[in-house]
């Protein structure tokens, strides 16, 4: 069975960048609060990322769906490995979990100063 | 699109019949929902697994009828 032209679209987005949102909008401006709460946590961790503004986009919006078995978007890859949605990342951000994690995967990351 | 808090319960109940939910409708609105779901079934299962296993209870509503639903998932204490 060969993967769909969309899948291997995508395939290809999460294998050329170490790390990709997912979302609705763009990172500059997200069109939905929870796709802009991921970017706030990125920028916040200084964690460099590709933006796919699934908007823009309506076969890759449906696509990554059922590519992650997950019906929502935000989604957040790393090194191709699906990591979350808005909850989980979030959740994940707040313990320091998600900071461990980018350093396991060798992610530069430049947490602001607060 | 809205849903009865009452009828998500009833979902994830029918496909995880040990889960503890607790939800609430954070905006009053029926479409934006917190749900907090516990159960034993969760134990050695990742947190993406546990929460695809909640949607999956939700038969394809979460992000269709269901615009939000924040959640939380874990095993009782």
């Amino acid at each position: 069975m060969t993967d769909s032209p969309v899948t291997q679209r995508i395939r290809q987005t999460i294998d050329n960048s170490d790390v990709v949102l997912f979302m609705k909008g763009t990172p500059v401006f997200p069109q939905c609060g929870f796709s802009a709460t991921l970017v706030q946590v990125l920028s916040l961790m200084g964690v460099k990322f590709k933006g796919v503004d699934v908007l823009e986009d309506p076969e890759v919006r449906d696509g990554i769906k059922t590519f992650s078995d997950w019906p929502t978007v935000p989604q957040l890859y790393v090194k191709g490995e699906f990591v979350g949605g808005c909850d989980i990342v979030r959740e994940m951000y707040e313990n320091g979990e998600l900071a461990e994690f980018m350093t396991t995967n060798g992610i530069d990351q430049q947490p602001q100063q607060g | 699109m809205a849903m009865d808090a009452a009828e998500i319960v009833r979902l994830i109940q029918e496909s995880i019949p040990d889960a503890e939910v607790s939800i609430e409708d954070m905006r009053g609105d029926g479409d934006h929902y917190s749900a907090t779901v516990l159960s034993e079934s969760f134990k050695g299962v990742s947190r993406v697994q546990q929460h695809q296993l909640v949607y999956k209870a939700l038969k394809g509503r979460m992000g269709e009828q269901l615009h939000a639903l924040a959640l939380k998932t874990g095993t009782p204490s």
